[in-house]
């Protein structure tokens, strides 16, 4: 009895996930499918669910009517060079942080650590107009220097450091190497684990990113993806859901390829930060 | 450790500390400044004192946004919080499959909120969309304007999100269970304890401090969103699912009133800093205990 009502229990939990997985990765699987639809088919029978002649023409639309790799190069230059900024910035930081002692410690870190309660979200009023008036709107640059430091980065990277011991960075003094040599070559590799993790969350959310380029962009110039996708759903007359659809793949798949790639380093990421800005 | 050089910790911080001066403290400056000045970015600013914020408390604009942005986000967080409980609870499990669903779970959250946007604006789609469908199709009748309709906008946003940051709440709900020891529930069950009376008096409790993580993490992030809103309904119908951080991009790029917008997000970072407050208030008074 016992037994037969434990195994029924089983059944359900499978069930359950069943419908878990349905209701997280049919938005993905209708995205795809929407996108390989001719427009008539699109007209004609919205909701039906295979395409009944399957085309690229989507596709060749955002192609033809985006260029697209400019906004992709646009992209990765910016997560990118974000990404490694906040690293070479933080390593230095972190060390002196974590290893040196000198006046004014404590009130640096301090600092640091109370930029994490200033999200760009209040920031970008400002910093907008600070950035307007040198001539910064439009650029890359404009899109990069103001998140050029991560004040969380900083404080995961002193953190990290806390628990090497100090004579290991001794032995290499006295070895004779510089504190540049100390800090790029002995410690970052180290560090490595912690580094991967802060790159990848980085790089991710940057590349996501919809609401610094959307502020800080006005022409296509350095305009990025995910706000060049947006707009192909907002120049759209009527419904043209197969090419906003087929925009939307080229979007997420690079995300998601990371995500398979790489899912224990973001999870790692994510535990010890948590979503947004 | 004594640096080898006096100067040398100094310079290590100096880029770090020079970019947080200019990009976080002076322009958190200049936004109290500008908030008592009336400016269209293009004739010089006015100083008009604290006219800004007494005509966004006057409009009720403030208090309008506030609401609506509170609504939306406690929504989120219960909605999100429950669901990934109640995931961890179901996918704490050993197995490929289960793996799998934790994974496509957790996909949702790293995918950008401009993907999940336009993926459910197009579902929700009232005559094309596939929920429309499956509401026809059971129904017979026609699908309520989701995104259309004030009444409803604002909660087919907030499940949106759900959606989205769910993985969130389940990755940290499954490494509190993983504290749970396993010993415990044993004895319980050995006692003849049900497995809602275990839930109940054993997981439920010592999953607390996670709880209260996600949900304090989960309300100050939420409070600051923009994207989904930008890309699904634009702060409308008639203003429904006009947030905070909506309301202030609206006033500066559309209304181009840097002023009013500067006051706006000086009362919005303030809201921001009390919800800190409380959070670290909550965790220090909980270890405290």
């Amino acid at each position: 009895m016992k037994r037969a009502s434990s195994r029924a229990l089983g059944w359900l939990g499978q069930g359950a996930l069943g419908v878990v997985a349905l209701v997280w990765l049919f938005p993905y699987l209708w995205m795809g499918l929407t996108s390989l639809k001719p427009l008539a088919e699109l007209i004609s029978s919205p909701t039906a669910l295979w395409p009944e002649q399957p085309t690229f023409a989507a596709y060749r639309e955002v192609f033809r009517s985006l260029p697209l790799l400019r906004y992709f190069v646009n992209t990765s230059v910016m997560a990118l060079g974000i990404a490694a900024l906040q690293i070479l910035l933080a390593l230095p930081a972190g060390y002196a942080l974590a290893k040196l002692r000198f006046r004014g410690q404590r009130w640096a870190f301090g600092l640091i650590v109370a930029t994490l309660l200033v999200p760009a979200q209040v920031r970008f009023v400002p910093v907008f107009s600070l950035l307007a008036g040198v001539g910064l709107v439009n650029t890359l640059s404009g899109l990069i220097l103001p998140f050029g430091v991560s004040a969380l980065g900083t404080f995961l990277v002193r953190q990290a450091l806390l628990s090497v011991p100090d004579a290991q960075i001794e032995a290499a003094r006295i070895d004779g190497a510089s504190e540049l040599y100390i800090v790029y070559r002995l410690l970052a590799p180290l560090l490595k684990p912690t580094l991967i993790s802060f790159f990848l969350f980085s790089f991710v959310s940057h590349w996501n990113d919809y609401f610094w380029p959307l502020v800080l962009t006005t022409d296509e110039h350095a305009r990025t993806l995910p706000l060049a996708i947006a707009l192909l759903r907002e120049q759209g007359t009527g419904v043209r859901w197969h090419v906003v659809m087929a925009g939307n793949v080229i979007l997420s798949l690079p995300a998601l390829a990371v995500f398979a790639a790489a899912q224990r380093h973001l999870l790692r990421a994510v535990t010890v930060r948590g979503f947004g800005g | 450790m004594k640096p080898s050089r006096a100067s040398d910790p100094y310079w290590m911080l100096l880029p770090t500390l020079l970019l947080l001066l200019v990009f976080f403290v002076f322009p958190l400056a200049l936004l109290v400044k500008h908030s008592f000045f009336s400016w269209d970015l293009l004739t010089p600013a006015r100083f008009v004192g604290v006219e800004n914020y007494r005509s966004l408390l006057r409009s009720g604009e403030l208090w309008q946004t506030f609401r609506t942005t509170l609504s939306m986000s406690s929504a989120v967080v219960f909605g999100s919080m429950m669901a990934g409980l109640g995931l961890a609870l179901l996918l704490d499990r050993p197995g490929r499959w289960a793996a799998f669903v934790r994974s496509a779970v957790f996909s949702a959250y790293v995918v950008s909120w401009v993907s999940v946007g336009l993926l459910f604006l197009w579902l929700l789609d009232a005559d094309s969309g596939v929920l429309a469908g499956v509401f026809r199709f059971f129904a017979h009748g026609r699908a309520p304007r989701w995104l259309s309709d004030p009444a409803l906008a604002p909660w087919a946003v907030a499940a949106v999100t759900i959606w989205k940051i769910t993985g969130y709440a389940l990755v940290l709900f499954l490494a509190g269970l993983q504290d749970v020891p396993q010993s415990i529930l044993e004895a319980a069950e050995l006692d003849g304890a049900s497995p809602a009376q275990r839930l109940a008096s054993i997981t439920w409790p010592l999953l607390r401090p996670t709880t209260l993580f996600v949900a304090t993490t989960s309300l100050i992030s939420s409070f600051q969103l923009f994207d989904v809103v930008r890309v699904m309904t634009q702060g409308g119908p008639v203003r429904s699912t006009t947030v905070f951080v909506y309301a202030i991009y609206e006033q500066l790029f559309l209304d181009l009133r840097v002023g009013r917008a500067s006051a706006e997000a000086v009362a919005f970072f303030g809201i921001l800093l009390l919800l800190t407050g409380a959070q670290f208030w909550l965790f220090r008074s909980r270890e405290g205990a």
